[in-house]
């Protein structure tokens, strides 16, 4: 990794008696694109306040290229950011409101021109600048957002929720063209969602956000196939999660006790014998087939009867009552194993153990 | 629809019709006879005036009493506009903007002329202006308006800020902006609607002011409104229907004046654009 352009070294804020950032570490590599995903609540916006610099740190140090942050107003920081509802200047045409950062840099007129028609080409609004927000639709509000955000060249920019307000289609494809700009101009981007799959498409890496932490830090796909807490397995995708104790810790795998069933999965870490753990494994990842297939040495199996089943065009998604538990396997359709089923038939469910992980539940 | 139907409809429409022509007739009536009578060419106060002419606009401005009454008003209303307004608005910013504590306190002490009737604020103005000689002055009749006219300028001024989303200046600060150039540059463009409607209420006010004004006023210094109430406890005459004929063109032009700023609104171009 190259020098770290953004670090956050123990960073926490608190109001009143309420934590809302209790901690948070994090390193940030020029060009990266670092998603903070969470719920609502879990601190993420707060800890994009803090670099921005709307909110001071109650403790903990901010560098931005190794300078500290912390005695800098937000006006001196240098960084852009892109607000939940845009906070387009009302009173500004958009041409202003791209100039304004020039602007307060002093950048001469002519250069402040050229400047603002680069920035509107750039993002396929070249012949609206001399609307107001209010003529334009949202996702064009949401361009000139970034525009603005953008002009002034930050060594970083901040994005909170940029696309909150619109509908799925046009967010897909704002998506999209976040992506091909963070690509073309390469540049660093902290982007602050609550949508996993937002998260999952866009970002180089995700820091994951609960309780005012960061509960696992990592590449899409590590985040995706090996969480390291329930409330990752959990919050990401659809996963099946079997409460169980732990017997026996080997090789980075365990055994676990399932409440009758004996599962064995990847330890995510630092698992010990006797504990509570939880075993995860996605849907997809889970074979069904008739009730009497014989599991592979490298597998878990688990037998029940089929209560639900819904149709979803590419997939069947089927609902297994496994002893106590509910169980759901995604299965593609048009793969060489397809078999349809059909309530109260009786199957067994197979998955490889690589594909389950033990997690610890902090909060519990 | 059915014929009885639209029948009964249009009987409510001109019986709404009807009702908003009396009220208006019961408001305005008064106002129109007042202007009428302050033509008159009759020597005291009849209605309807028996011919027209000018002399009663000519004895306000020749009559040394009217006159410099109306005089003294206006050297009151201006500074008392201002000071109130500049006050009022950095009063309303620190309450809306800041987390200071004690900040429903302030808001009810700045509020306070609002609600305590005025003849104990007279007599409160009254007292201390005698200890510190400030009765029948200038000086002192524009502490006493400022004071009287601050809550309009704070509520008219807190309301525009509460419809300006605080992220833009949020934004405006991570875009490079320090504290004051996004006062200068957002807030202030965005608020100026509030701050001039504020502005003219307080001149308003400060203009049509009696209680505290009969107080504090000498012989020798006094405004409109005090030069009015004599008049009326003495002679007659047409003069104090100019007066109010003066005072009620004023007033009309400030609610034209507010109208047009209204219209013309936040998320306008008139501003911000250089």
């Amino acid at each position: 990794m190259t020098a770290a352009i953004l670090e956050l070294r123990d960073v926490r804020r608190s109001y009143d008696s309420v934590v809302a950032v209790d901690g948070v570490s994090v390193e940030l590599a020029e060009g990266e694109f670092l998603s903070f995903l969470g719920p609502s609540g879990s601190g993420k916006t707060t800890t994009l306040q803090m670099i921005a610099g709307l909110v001071a740190p109650t403790s903990g140090e901010i560098f931005l290229k190794g300078q500290p942050l912390n005695p800098l107003p937000p006006y001196r920081r240098n960084i852009g950011v892109v607000f939940q509802n845009y906070a387009l200047f009302p009173h500004m045409t958009v041409a202003k409101n791209i100039a304004f950062p020039l602007e307060m840099r002093h950048v001469p007129r002519d250069e402040i021109e050229q400047r603002v028609a680069r920035a509107l080409a750039l993002v396929g609004l070249a012949q609206h600048g001399s609307r107001l927000p209010s003529q334009m639709s949202g996702g064009q509000q949401q361009r000139v957002a970034l525009a603005r955000a953008m002009v002034f060249e930050p060594p970083l920019l901040l994005m909170d929720e940029p696309l909150g307000a619109l509908d799925k289609k046009l967010r897909e494809q704002m998506q999209l063209e976040i992506k091909q700009l963070h690509r073309n101009l390469g540049m660093t981007i902290i982007y602050v969602t609550h949508d996993q799959e937002e998260a999952l498409t866009m970002s180089d890496r995700i820091a994951v956000f609960n309780n005012g932490r960061i509960e696992q830090i990592g590449l899409p796909s590590e985040i995706y196939e090996h969480p390291n807490t329930r409330f990752v397995a959990n919050f990401i995708g659809e996963t099946n999660l079997f409460p169980g104790r732990v017997l026996e810790v080997a090789d980075g795998y365990c055994r676990i006790d399932g409440g009758g069933l004996e599962l064995r999965a990847r330890n995510s870490g630092t698992i010990k014998k006797g504990a509570n753990v939880y075993v995860a494994v996605r849907p997809e990842r889970t074979l069904l087939s008739g009730p009497h297939t014989v599991a592979e040495a490298d597998e878990n199996s688990v037998t029940g009867t089929i209560s639900e089943t819904v149709y979803l065009g590419r997939s069947w998604k089927y609902v297994v009552k496994a002893g106590g538990t509910l169980v759901t396997a995604v299965q593609q359709i048009g793969s060489r194993l397809d078999t349809s089923f059909a309530i109260g038939d009786a199957v067994s469910l197979q998955w490889k153990i690589e594909d389950a992980t033990a997690v610890y539940d902090p909060s519990a | 629809m059915t014929l009885s139907n639209m029948n009964t409809q249009a009987w409510w429409r001109g019986l709404r019709i009807a009702i908003t022509i009396l009220l208006v007739i019961f408001l305005v009536a008064p106002m129109v006879i007042v202007v009428l009578i302050s033509f008159s060419s009759a020597q005291f106060l009849t209605f309807p005036p028996p011919g027209f002419s000018l002399q009663w606009y000519r004895k306000l401005f020749s009559d040394p009493a009217w006159f410099d009454s109306l005089v003294a008003s206006v050297e009151i209303v201006i500074p008392t506009g201002i000071l109130a307004t500049v006050i009022g608005t950095a009063a309303a910013l620190g309450l809306a903007r800041s987390d200071i504590p004690g900040k429903k306190i302030v808001t009810g002490l700045l509020m306070a002329p609002i609600v305590v009737p005025v003849i104990v604020i007279a007599a409160a103005i009254y007292g201390v202006f005698r200890i510190w000689n400030l009765n029948g002055t200038l000086s002192g009749f524009i502490i006493a308006h400022t004071v009287l006219t601050l809550p309009y300028v704070v509520s008219t001024v807190l309301a525009s800020l509460q419809m300006v989303d605080e992220r833009y200046e949020q934004a405006a600060l991570t875009l490079g902006a320090s504290p004051w150039i996004v006062f200068y540059r957002i807030v202030f463009p965005l608020i100026l609607p509030g701050i001039l409607s504020g502005l003219l209420f307080a001149m308003v006010i400060s203009f049509d002011e009696l209680v505290v004004s009969l107080f504090i006023g000498s012989p020798t210094f006094r405004p409109v409104t005090v030069q009015m109430w004599a008049d009326v406890m003495g002679a007659v005459d047409p003069a104090i229907a100019a007066v109010g004929t003066l005072l009620f063109l004023f007033s009309l032009f400030v609610l034209v004046a507010e109208a047009v700023m209204r219209r013309a609104g936040i998320g306008s171009p008139l501003t911000g654009q250089s």
